[in-house]
Parts: structure tokens; sequence; C-alpha cells
């Protein structure tokens, strides 16, 4: 019989190894399930890990491995921080829509102006924007009781709502023929997130997740504020009595995460999008959820999986492309990602012991 | 000689790194109170385990009335006529009595029936319940008649307690003694748990004495001292913790006219509560579990504030301040529940040194956290209170609770402070160890701090407190001078026969 048994302490080597054994096995499974569609398996997974690093085009998909890789990574630090504390914010997609809307709209204030101050400016108004979208749930919370899971998740649906007005009324470009969507900020130098080294993928957003990421490590190991969040999470009566106050963490850790999003949108939006437009959202900020997770939470680890998110992301788009892979198998191969982490995580906690059978 | 109720014979099981049972042997004749006495980690939970059919020995093996015995799980165990009754109850606040008795039953009956079979048994055995009464209503004393009733509807042949008194007030204590007696005399069995040795004496046949996983001795309660079993079964002579004459100062805390709304639907409200400890004073505050133990607890220490006059130290109003600016002054406290409140099961020993040692022992600055002093003051506590652990970095969680227990207290009172609380200082704790925590506040009141010290153990609180009070229902009693307290006055303070009222239909 197998049965689990409660390790006396987290192993740390397993901790580690998870996300590793996780990627393994969902390389198998996901060949299985590549196999079962009818496709080469070992060739599907390498065009899926192997090819956007080390193949033939590999010059033109690095760049946008950092371009894909810097949202998620700066969306997950910041929604990793409510999640140590047994915070959850799931809402932000609209966050970083928000975050987009609010910069773009300062950005476009100033056209055609042309002035070194408006970018930074645009990154302000873009963290201030996912700032205020999340403090909607972090209000209701400390008043009211309300569960953020919910609350910051219909926001992202009045969210998206707000993203088709601005592209259709107050944000539409009033020389773009009819089409909805603004102006293209790639258009408006003083505006638009270039990148600092041409071709390399590296804009500003990619600077801010790096910085994001070492913030976050030092926040975490080295100050007060993140041992309270990772005490709130293991033990929330233990961090009462520490001195943490509840309310204070829900409204800090909800606005960072909201601002990181903001930010993040802004990115997107002044760079590589370029234009406020309906569909300007990819799901970033779900993804985010999953890059958290895969990251363990933890700033590195973080940073690695939003590059491997990604590296599927990108990978799975050239094997649509290229093997005829239908997108929902690789949207399947991706949450087999999720789903093997998690149940691996039981690992770091629970020793899987083979018992005999114990008949008297 | 008639052949036992139930022989153990060279019991042995080993856990990694520890033998819990080493080859344990002993008799439980019929109709005998059994008592089996031994320290935290002395194997006793172990052993019952094995008779229950919650573990399987490694070798030797058990006689039920001199045929094999050896219950694949409980289950069996409660066919076989052998019941127990945990120490940590395992009922549903929000369901009645009956209904929770139901759920542990293989096949209940009909409510109705069950009700009435509840009745009969409690009034059989004088232990008065009404079926249909919420459990969360329940004091302590009432929720382990549930437990016991439970065992008693099987009609069982062995009844296993495990330290069934230690919620209990003296007039509880009285009523439960008398069940068993009576349980006794129609031939039930009963193997009883506890390192309560005057109980011990009082209630016990026989007794057995295990150190160490190792059954060190039995002897004949009655006729041996508590002194001798004490020694018995901690392996070495015991000091008790000294109190030299002490000088009073002027109020360190003062709290008065304190009431707040208990937080939760079973929590309890603490009604208009005053309470005034002097600098070198130990002050006891008694009282049965779920009185309102945790609430005054977390109203002293600052986890929940109240209006600013409600609570003074040495004058000043403080009632307003959370747990950090009240460290800060010098009031610290130690909860009851040691994982999840006390400290983080999941954190190292140093990260949970610097929960509450990071302001009196400057281990922070501007915020940035110096972990290498935290390690060095968690290493201090190790150290100094003798916490058996293989050192700083080890989870909360891997220490055994009595370890544990020292860690906590031992981080509050190298903290120097000028008013400590504790609730339960020595809950699950070994007798020696007992002994040094006490002494501990002892010293840290002889060193002109004021001490409140919450707890059930009346024993312990005689053994430490200047003054005592009690807390009933969220009341705290007018505290009187401990010296000559008698039994008796203490259980009245305590609420007397609080919960015996006799059940009504």
């Amino acid at each position: 019989m197998i049965s689990l048994e409660k390790r006396p302490q987290p192993s740390r080597a397993w901790s580690l190894a998870t996300p590793l054994v996780a990627v393994l096995a969902t390389m198998v499974f996901g060949g299985l399930l590549f196999a079962m569609l009818g496709k080469p398996p070992v060739e599907a997974i390498r065009t899926i890990f192997w090819d956007p690093l080390f193949g033939e085009f590999a010059f033109y998909y690095r760049p946008q491995l950092l371009v894909k890789g810097a949202p998620l990574v700066l969306i997950a630090i910041g929604l990793s921080l409510g999640f140590k504390a047994g915070i959850w914010n799931i809402g932000a997609e609209g966050q970083y829509i928000i975050g987009a809307i609010v910069g773009a709209s300062v950005g476009l204030a100033f056209y055609p102006y042309e002035a070194w101050y408006i970018f930074p400016l645009m990154v302000m108004g873009g963290a201030l924007g996912g700032w205020a979208w999340a403090m909607i749930p972090a209000v209701l919370k400390v008043r009211f009781g309300t569960n953020e899971i919910l609350v910051s998740l219909m926001l992202v649906y009045v969210a998206e709502q707000l993203l088709a007005s601005a592209s259709l009324r107050f944000l539409k470009n009033p020389e773009g023929f009819g089409f909805p969507g603004s102006r293209n900020l790639q258009d408006y130098p003083s505006a638009f997130n270039a990148d600092l080294i041409a071709g390399s993928g590296m804009h500003w957003g990619v600077v801010a997740a790096l910085i994001a990421v070492i913030f976050a490590y030092v926040l975490l190991n080295r100050h007060m504020l993140g041992f309270h969040i990772r005490l709130t999470g293991e033990a929330p009566r233990a961090a009462r009595f520490a001195g943490v106050n509840p309310s204070r963490l829900i409204l800090l850790c909800l606005g960072m995460s909201g601002a990181l999003a903001g930010l993040a949108g802004l990115f997107e939006v002044s760079g590589p999008a370029g234009q406020i437009s309906i569909d300007f959202n990819a799901g970033y900020g779900f993804t985010a959820i999953i890059v958290a997770f895969l990251g363990r939470l933890h700033p590195i680890g973080i940073m690695l999986a939003g590059g491997l998110m990604a590296l599927t992301y990108i990978g799975g788009d050239i094997a649509q492309s290229n093997l005829g892979l239908p997108s929902a198998a690789i949207q399947v191969f991706q949450g087999m990602l999720l789903f093997f982490l998690l149940a691996l995580d039981l690992l770091t906690n629970y020793r899987v012991t083979l018992r005999k059978s114990e008949v008297a | 000689m008639t052949v036992p109720l139930l022989s153990l014979q060279g019991l042995t099981k080993a856990y990694p790194g520890v033998v819990a049972n080493d080859t344990v042997t002993f008799d439980i004749g019929e109709g005998e109170v059994h008592a089996l006495l031994g320290e935290n980690g002395a194997g006793k939970s172990t052993l019952v385990k094995m008779i229950y059919g919650l573990v399987k020995p490694d070798s030797g093996q058990m006689l039920l009335r001199g045929q094999p015995y050896a219950p694949p799980e409980p289950r069996a165990a409660r066919a076989d006529g052998i019941a127990m009754v945990f120490q940590h109850f395992s009922l549903f606040d929000a369901l009645n009595v009956a209904e929770n008795i139901a759920l542990g039953m293989e096949n209940p009956p009909p409510m109705k029936d069950l009700a009435t079979r509840i009745r009969e048994v409690s009034e059989a055995y004088g232990l008065p319940l009404d079926p249909y009464r919420t459990v969360g209503d329940l004091s302590a004393g009432e929720r382990q008649r549930v437990e016991i009733i439970r065992c008693l509807l099987q009609d069982p042949k062995l009844l296993i307690m495990d330290e069934p008194t230690s919620v209990l007030t003296p007039q509880e204590v009285e009523i439960l003694f008398q069940t068993l007696q009576k349980l006794r005399s129609e031939g039930t069995s009963i193997l009883y748990i506890s390192h309560k040795l005057e109980e011990i004496r009082t209630l016990c046949d026989h007794a057995t004495i295990l150190r160490l996983g190792k059954n060190v001795g039995e002897c004949t309660p009655a006729e041996t001292s508590a002194r001798d079993m004490a020694e018995l079964m901690v392996g070495s002579t015991l000091h008790t913790p000294e109190r030299s004459g002490r000088e009073f100062g002027s109020a360190a805390m003062d709290v008065s006219g304190l009431s707040v709304p208990s937080p939760s639907a079973f929590g309890t409200a603490l009604k208009n509560v005053h309470l005034t400890v002097r600098k070198g004073e130990v002050l006891g505050i008694g009282g049965v579990a779920g009185n309102g133990q945790d609430e005054l607890l977390s109203v002293l220490s600052g986890e929940t504030v109240t209006e600013a006059d409600a609570v003074k130290l040495n004058g000043e109003a403080i009632g307003q301040l959370g747990p950090v600016a009240r460290r800060r002054l010098g009031v610290l406290a130690a909860p009851e529940e040691r994982l999840g409140h006390a400290a983080a099961p999941d954190m190292s020993l140093t990260e949970n040194a610097m929960l509450t040692g990071s302001v009196r022992q400057n281990l922070e600055t501007n915020g940035f956290l110096n972990w290498g002093a935290a390690k060095e003051f968690a290493e201090t506590v190790i150290k100094s209170f003798d916490v058996r652990t293989p050192g700083p970095e080890n989870a909360a969680r891997s220490l055994s609770g009595g370890n544990l227990q020292k860690f906590v207290i031992g981080r509050e009172v190298l903290q120097d402070p000028d008013v400590l609380v504790v609730n339960q200082p020595t809950w699950g704790v070994d007798a020696a160890a007992a002994a040094d925590i006490r002494q501990s506040l002892l010293d840290l009141a002889a060193k002109g701090a004021a001490v409140i010290c919450i707890s059930q153990d009346l024993d312990e609180l005689m053994e430490i407190s200047d003054s005592f009070a009690a807390l009933n229902e969220g009341r705290l009693s007018a505290p009187r001078p401990a010296a000559g307290l008698t039994v008796d006055e203490i259980g009245l303070m305590l609420g007397g026969a609080h919960g015996m009222e006799v059940a009504h239909d």
C-alpha cells in the first residue's frame, strides 16, 4: 500500500527538484499526447523547447523570449508577494489593462509634444493605474471582508470593457480612418519604449522585471516586511502575535502586485504592442499566476519560470505553424506543467512510503 | 492465579532514530485501575496506540484473556471491548451531543433511541449530559463526558484514558473519579495515563512506570510516595522550584473594567476584568480551558487592542498599542498554542526567534533584518533552556512539544521583560523541564519583573503564584494571596459546580 507520511520539515532537495521533475514529466506526457494526435513527439518537444533558443531562426526568437518573459516575471513577482501571505490577487490581468490605459493616456495627453519626462510620467501613470485597480478589492476586503479572489477576478471583465471603450472612444486614433485603437506609441518617440539595444528585445520592461526580482529577493529575505509577508502566509495567528497588522498587509500586497501589473501593461502598450486596442491583453495576468507557482513563489524561481513559460509560448507557436499542432494541444501542454508542479509539490512536505499491507 | 484481562509481553516499537517502546511487559487485571506513568516522550502514547490498534508492534505480543490479541485497526480493538478517551477531543462544535456520538458509531441507531441510551448511560454513571445540547456550548469537562459516554455505549472491558483530568476543575475530577470507581466495581478495567501523581495515588490499584520506552518499575501507588514515583519517572532527583521571600514593588500592569466581545462564535467574551500585578509578583490565573484564557492573553499582549485606559503599564495607558509597541515597553507574552500562534511551524528556530525578538534584541535596523544576530539569539535560547534540537536552522514543528515550549518561554524570558504574560507555560512538558520553566519564571520575578501566569494546572499555580485569581466565563475573580488557599476554595473560585447541573428533560 502506498501511503503519505508528513516530513518533520520540508525537504529542501525536493523543493528545488520539483520544478525540474515537473518539466520532465510534462515532456513525457506531452510527448504521449502529441503522439496520440499523430504528430512526432520528439520533434514536437524539440520544437517547443529547443528551436526557440538554438534552432535555425533563434536570432528572431530569442528577443521574443525577453519580450514575452518580462511582463510575466514582472506580474508574477507582484503576485507572489501576496500569494506568500495568503492574499489571492487573481485579477492581475485587469490591473495590467488599466495600467496600460492610464499610462497610454498620460503619454497621448502630451501628443505630439516631445520631452524627456513624458515616458517617466507614463511609467508612473501605469503603476498608479494598476495600483488603484488593485485597491478596489483590497479596500473592499479590509472594510467589508469581501473575497479578494472574486472581486479582483470580476474586475478583469470590467477592465476589458474599459479597454474596449478606450479603443473605440476616448483613446481612439483621430487619424485612424475609423479603425478601433489608439495612436501607435511606437511612432511617438517621447512615449516609445524602444529596445535599449536595437533588436535585442531588451526594453525598459525587461529592466524593470530584473529590478523587481532583486527587490523582491531582498524584501523577502532581508526585510521585516517580507518576513511579515511570509509569516502571515505560514501562520496568520503567529503573525498577529508578532505584530503584523493584517489590513495593512492586504493593502500593501495587493497594492504592490497591482502596481507591478500596471507597469507591465504600460511597458507592453508603449513598446511591443504599441497601441491600445480591443484585444490588447493577451492573458499575461493569468499566465503569471502559473509562473508564480512554477517559480515556487521565489523571485529567482519566478525569473526562470517566466523564461520557461515564454519558451513554451514561442515554441508552441512554432509547433503550431510548423507541425500543425492544434492550439488546444499547446494549452493542454501548458496546463500539464502546472498540474505536475502542484502534484509533485506534495513531495516537499510528504514522503511516499511503500508499506507492506498489514494483515492481522 | 487468574488470567489477567490484558497481558503485554515484550512489546517493542522503534521509529527512525528512537525506540519508543523497548520490551515493555506488564499485566492489567480484571476490574483493575492501572496507571501508566511517565514523562513526555516516555512512550506512553505509543504503547496505548498499540493496544488500541493504531500502531503495530515490531515485536512482542499481547494476550487478551489469554488469547493472542493483535488488533489491525481501532475498529477491531473496539470490537474486542477496548475503548479509549483521547486527551484531545475529536468533537464537532456545531453538532449536538447525540450527533457527535452517532458519528463515531459503526451502525448508529435512530437518533431518538440513541438520545435515550445516552441519557440512561449518563445518569447511570453520574455524568449528566443532555444529548441535544450543541457541543460548542459545553465546558471542557462536559465535552470529556461526551467522549466517555461514547466509549461506555460500547460496553468496554478495558477503558483507556489519556490524561483525562488535565482540563477539569477539582470538583469535576471528583465526579470523574466516582464514575471510574463505579466502572471498576462493575468489573471494567481502566488503563489510566497521567503524570499527576496525587491523582494516581487516590485512584489507581497498580502503576507501571515508563522511562525512555522501558518499563522501569511497578508499584502500588497508595503505598508509594509521590516523590518516589516522580523520581522513578524522571530517573533522577527532582528539585522543586524555589521561591525566595520577595518584596513587591509598585503596580506594573493594571487592567481595569476591561470588556471585550468574543472574537468568534465559540470564543469567550471578557467581562469587566480587573487585575493588578506588582513588580516582583507572580499572579496565577486559574480556570478551565475555554473560559477566556486566550482572549485575556491577547488583550495583554496587544494582539487585541482595547481602549487605551483599560490596560496600563506603570500608570501609562497602553491599551491601544499593538504587540510591537508593547514589546518595546517591556510587555512580553507566550501564548498557549505553540504551533501556529507562539511559533510558525514551518519556519526555522532562527526565524521564530526573529518573530518576537526583533524589537528588544536589536535584530533589525530600519526594517532590515540581521539574521546573524537572530541565529545567535536562537542559539542562546536553545542553550540556556536546554532545547533539544540539532540546531537553530530546524523547523519549529520538528521539535517535540516540550522542547518547543522551552524555546517559546525561553525566547521571552531571555528578552528581560518587565511584564511577562504566559498561558499554560508547562503544557505537555516533562516534569524536569516544567520545573526549569517554573524556576525561570520565579527568577524573573525575583529580578523585579511582574509575571502573569495563566494555567489550568492548579499545582503549578500553587507552586509559583503569590496571588491567585480565577477566570470563569470571561469573568476574573478578585485576586487573593495564594498562600493558604485550599483546594476547595480554589475550586469554588474556578466556578465551583460549574457545568455540574443535572441534565434536564
